[in-house]
């Protein structure tokens, strides 16, 4: 077995609560090391209090069980702090065209004023913040004043 | 227990008390996107005290690793006289005004130490404080928003603003008191004196109340304690808080989801 070939198997491995987000789209997995028989995997937590991390671990192990792979070790690494910059730029389309807005192409300043482009619906630029806040800590909440549609917006983080 | 320890369970108790008590508002908030803002806050907190008290734990691993624990044992097992946070954060929520107002005090106070943390010689401490930073900021602006909304509103919410000002002032001076397990972590440089930050704290403090056209709060010549938190010494509210909290894990140890 080799590094890319886990790599590979990892993409299987979703955001629970976005579920066309690969851990690799998401920028959480940071390294894939073989060593010998066993595989070191670092990845990188999002918020402090996400509960997806968990699930995300148990499915690290379930899907590598899956390819035959036990022998297993998964790190949580806290430095560099995981940033919404990593996201891949493949990962902002699947977001979007999942109905959720990206977080802002370029670096985050974190001001809490980022705001989405355009609503991920019906494109326009005639929105509103309602809470910044959402149903998830990476979440604020939108609406268009166009298309009258709310939409989560993933936060510069 | 060694003052490092005792250093970080402080700053995992201050977050999970606080994460704690924020969690009571989970579906009573005022309106429904306010509720999940505070939650969303909880959460955090919550978060950030899970990465204090497992560096905790591996670090009391190494002194004793007859006698391992666990997050877990921490937070779910030790009474209340050893519990570290202050009492600012274990007071009961009262109204929104109250609650607001506490959160803005205590994460302009997290926001300031943490800053100084990322110079820790610990690894593990810069990096969480690198890491809570980024929803410290968050809970700053909430919080200060809403001391402006509510200060700057109507005479109610002003008067409510003015009662939750008297209310929690005995609670701030302990904040800035250093306790041996600080003096043991400026020496060592783990961490810092929280009386560097104090000046700023009362500077950006009284900064928004001035927005929120309310009343300069000043520090104690001489600050009286009479409880301090960070000794263990705490008032009437966290045994009640640990009670349910604890409930479950203490009547059926060992269990989990």
């Amino acid at each position: 077995m080799n590094k890319e070939e886990i790599i590979s198997i990892l993409s299987e491995v979703k955001d629970p609560e976005i579920p066309v987000l690969s851990i690799s789209d998401l920028g959480i997995l940071r390294d894939v090391e073989v060593e010998g028989e066993k595989i070191n995997i670092r990845i990188s937590p999002t918020y402090s209090g996400c509960p997806a991390m968990e699930i995300i671990q148990e499915d690290i192990r379930t899907v590598l069980g899956k390819h035959g792979f036990e022998n297993i070790e998964i790190k949580q690494v806290l430095s560099p702090a995981w940033t919404s910059d990593w996201m891949t730029d493949e990962g902002k389309i699947k977001l979007r065209s999942y109905g959720i807005a990206a977080p802002a192409i370029h670096g985050c300043i974190l001001n809490g004023d980022d705001q989405p482009e355009s609503c991920p619906l019906c494109n326009s630029k005639n929105i509103e913040m309602i809470s910044r806040f959402g149903s998830t800590s990476c979440k604020a909440l939108y609406r268009c004043l166009d298309c009258r549609e709310p939409f989560d917006y993933f936060k510069c983080h | 227990m060694d003052l490092l320890s005792t250093y970080i369970i402080h700053q995992a108790d201050n977050v999970l008390i606080l994460g704690h008590r924020n969690s009571e508002w989970t579906g009573h908030g005022p309106i429904l996107e306010q509720d999940i803002a505070l939650s969303n806050i909880a959460l955090d907190l919550v978060g950030q005290a899970r990465n204090f008290y497992q560096l905790a734990a591996a670090h009391l691993n190494e002194l004793t690793p007859a006698e391992p624990v666990t997050e877990d044992d921490l937070a779910y097992l030790r009474d209340a006289n050893e519990f570290r946070n202050f009492i600012l954060v274990e007071q009961v929520n009262g109204d929104w005004a109250k609650t607001i107002l506490r959160q803005f005090y205590f994460s302009t106070y997290q926001f300031l130490l943490y800053n100084r943390l990322l110079q820790s010689n610990i690894p593990e401490i810069a990096a969480i404080s690198e890491k809570s930073l980024k929803e410290t900021r968050y809970h700053v602006k909430w919080s200060s928003e809403w001391v402006i909304r509510l200060g700057d509103g109507t005479e109610e919410s002003h008067a409510r603003m003015l009662e939750a000002i008297h209310n929690l002032n005995p609670w701030i001076s302990e904040l800035f008191l250093p306790a041996d397990f600080e003096y043991e972590a400026e020496s060592s440089g783990a961490g810092v004196l929280p009386e560097i930050i104090k000046d700023e704290w009362y500077y950006r403090v009284n900064k928004l109340f001035e927005t929120a056209t309310l009343p300069k709060i000043t520090s104690e010549k001489k600050p009286m304690q009479i409880l301090s938190g960070k000794k263990g010494v705490h008032s009437e509210h966290l045994g009640l808080l640990l009670a349910e909290m604890q409930f479950l894990q203490r009547a059926y140890p060992g269990s989990n989801w």
